[in-house]
């Protein structure tokens, strides 16, 4: 054991060779196999507004943070094309289990992007109905959403809610240190064996916190998948088109009743862990530059100005919209209520309990006690 | 206990972490860390800065994400005689390696008839007081005290976190020992070379004669804020840090409410089940007749810790609580 952590004994299983690209970082259109996407385009202009989109709110975030306006901010920066492609890709019907950090696909479900500002803001605890809304809460102890979702993935093949093509689907959202976790190895087991229509969509953004990837696997993470039963398949998770269109088809497998996939979405992380990180801790020289290079947004306006499907007026008017919908944001979340002392003893329980309703009214006199004093 | 010398510098508390395991890593070449980010990164809270530099990958051991694994794999490392220093990055993890912790450390020595002992530490940033929500803000030394076989150490003051730690690393018993994230940033004495802090001895860190408050970890800055508070009332409080709860040193406890006939136990944990609940009836039992006034236990509300600083304020202990709690049992 001392020795494992004293080398790293392998290369690292970063050598992204063998995924699947439909768009390449200079903008052109390469063809795969298996994977295709067939937007019109009016829905190729919308996914680049989506992306420019979701990285001006995340950006809007993380100035409010150190601006001491929020607590924390976990930033999808850099990842903008995985969350969107998968986003997109999903069904009004599909069920969504995120971590902290996928804001984009938030915005994809249709989900108002102030409701994890309020969370991180410390004046509610989120907000949005994850039912309702078909994305679960934000969930921050590793791997526990890859249960949630695969115990959902059961109760929806219970409930003979798949084997058609309005058959719902689930996908469940983690990292590359997730996959270290006994929750996540255990729900690939659980999808495996009751072939639950799952996705297991795994952001690869190549750290977690300030540990590599070969921290937490000696092998390409979607190679994981073939033990475990199921297909596993990697993805330029820079690339947009390439993240749609495997999704889809994983989704769709799953809707039919075709059971689990894993799909490695092979990124990186652009910004610090949270805004209580410091990468320059760990960051290797000259990686960012590299995989700036590969930038999610710039190679979908490449492909739109190669092939003529936008002009500099479009460009120009998706950042200012952008920039509208952050400001926006800010004035939004600056103007959040606080919350009400009494609140807190709200939710404990679905009817209260004789103990939680004691405390709530010995809460109230206390506080009555000291405006008494006050007067 | 080796004294505090007056003129040995100040370290804060989140320096003393790194800085208790070190003396303890320069002194037993067995002692290794592990854990999530504890390497080059230093923690997520640096109190581990400077160890990976120092002791090297051999013996500082960054983990795969898994809090079974790092307290499972410490389990075993400890039964080939190295003495493992495990760190889960938020004590609300431990619940994620829970079976390591309730089921199988506490349980070997037992289970092999003394025969196996597995001398390890794990610490953990705990606590509330940051705004970290539900799921990251947890006071739960009370956990570990439900289970025969673990110590528990809970250290307040930079000086008594390396004097524990060294105890904690020392000792042949699982110690498990809770840094508290609100108390990081205090300041205190450096400690000479070789303290040492017994497990299970409280300190009284403020002599009175009114009233009895009992803390631990960062409710004792609170008990000393609410002493000085219910001093200008003339209500003269002494102040007795438990530092430990298993073993827990009832006896200076008991000589406390001796002198003082009134108590107020001074906790984080949801009132259901706090350590308090444990202490109080300690002293019904055996001290029911030093006792001038009901006794009172002031911990925080039985609800999850909201995300809300404004509501987590009003969940948790204040020194307005305590001098509350305080003036009734004194006025009684
Ligand atoms: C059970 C648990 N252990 C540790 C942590 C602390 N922690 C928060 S994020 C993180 C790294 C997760 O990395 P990864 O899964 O790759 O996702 P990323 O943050 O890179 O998107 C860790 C260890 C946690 N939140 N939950």
């Amino acid at each position: 054991m001392t020795k494992a952590s004293s080398k790293r004994a392998t290369p690292p299983p970063g050598d992204a060779a063998d995924f699947v690209q439909l768009l390449t970082p200079d903008g052109e259109r390469v063809s795969h196999p298996d994977y295709s996407v067939d937007f019109n385009d009016d829905e190729l202009r919308g996914l680049y507004r989506d992306l420019v989109t979701v990285r001006k709110l995340d950006a809007e975030a993380t100035a409010l943070q150190r601006q001491g306006e929020l607590g924390i901010w976990a930033s999808l920066l850099g990842q903008e094309a995985a969350q969107v492609g998968s986003g997109r890709a999903l069904r009004e019907q599909d069920m969504a289990f995120p971590t902290y950090r996928e804001h984009g696909v938030l915005y994809c479900r249709g989900i108002d992007p102030i409701m994890p500002l309020g969370l991180f803001r410390g004046v509610d605890q989120g907000g949005w109905d994850p039912i309702a809304n078909k994305f679960g809460i934000y969930t921050i102890v590793i791997g526990a959403q890859t249960l949630h979702a695969t115990g959902y993935a059961m109760g929806i093949a219970k409930d003979g809610k798949v084997g058609t093509d309005e058959g719902e689907a689930v996908i469940a959202y983690f990292g590359d240190g997730a996959t270290s976790q006994g929750d996540v190895n255990e729900a690939f087991i659980f999808a495996s064996v009751y072939n639950s229509p799952i996705v297991f969509f795994c952001q690869n953004n190549q750290y977690a916190i300030s540990e590599p990837l070969t921290r937490q696997t000696r092998v390409p993470l979607y190679q994981r998948a073939s033990g475990f039963g199921f297909p596993g398949v990697r993805v330029d998770g820079n690339d947009v088109l390439a993240t749609y269109a495997v999704t889809r088809a994983a989704l769709d497998n799953a809707r039919h009743g075709n059971g689990p996939t894993l799909v490695e979405a092979y990124t990186y992380r652009m910004g610090a862990h949270t805004t209580s990180d410091d990468p320059t801790r760990y960051r290797v020289a000259g990686e960012i530059e590299e995989w700036q290079a590969k930038d999610p947004i710039s190679r979908v306006r490449k492909l739109l100005e190669r092939e003529n499907l936008a002009d500099a007026a479009f460009f120009t008017e998706v950042d200012a919209q952008a920039k509208v919908e952050a400001v926006e944001l800010r004035e939004r979340v600056l103007a959040l209520p606080d919350p009400d002392p009494s609140e807190m003893f709200k939710h404990v329980y679905p009817h209260g309990s004789p103990e939680v309703d004691e405390q709530a009214a010995t809460f109230a006199a206390y506080h009555a006690s000291f405006e008494g004093a006050q007067h | 206990m080796a004294s505090v010398k007056a003129d040995a510098g100040t370290i804060s508390y989140r320096e003393a972490v790194a800085e208790g395991i070190a003396r303890e890593m320069r002194r037993d070449p067995a002692v290794v860390c592990l854990g999530e980010d504890i390497g080059a990164a230093g923690g997520v809270f640096k109190t581990t800065a400077g160890l990976f530099a120092e002791f090297g990958p051999q013996r500082i051991w960054d983990t795969p994400i898994s809090e079974q694994a790092i307290v499972g794999a410490a389990m075993g490392a400890a039964m080939t005689g190295i003495r493992p220093v495990a760190e889960i990055m938020f004590s609300d993890f431990l619940a994620c390696c829970w079976d390591y912790l309730a089921n199988e450390i506490p349980k070997v020595r037992y289970m092999t008839g003394g025969q196996v002992t597995v001398p390890l530490v794990i610490r953990t940033a705990n606590g509330g007081g940051l705004g970290f929500g539900a799921q990251h803000s947890q006071a739960v030394e009370n956990w570990a005290l439900t289970i025969p076989g673990l110590k528990i150490a809970a250290p307040s003051t930079p000086a008594d976190v390396i004097g524990l730690m060294a105890s904690a690393i020392r000792s042949d018993d699982p110690v498990v020992f809770f840094e508290h994230k609100g108390l990081f940033a205090s300041k205190g004495l450096l400690p000479p070379e070789g303290h040492l802090v017994e497990l299970g001895k409280a300190a009284v860190v403020r002599e009175g004669t009114d009233v009895t408050l009992v803390a631990l970890a960062y409710t004792v800055p609170i008990a000393l804020a609410a002493a000085e508070r219910l001093a200008a009332k003339g209500i003269s409080t002494e102040v007795v840090d438990l530092r430990c709860l298993i073993p827990m040193d009832m006896t200076t406890v008991l000589a406390s409410v001796a002198k003082t006939s009134r108590l107020v136990t001074v906790e984080e944990n949801p009132h259901q089940a706090g350590w308090g609940a444990t202490v109080v009836s300690v002293v019904v039992d055996e001290g029911f007749q030093l006792l001038d006034a009901p006794v009172r236990r002031v911990a925080s509300a039985n609800v999850p810790l909201p995300f809300a600083d404004a509501l987590e304020d009003e969940v948790m202990p204040t020194v307005d609580k305590v001098v509350a709690a305080a003036e009734s049992v004194a006025n009684f």
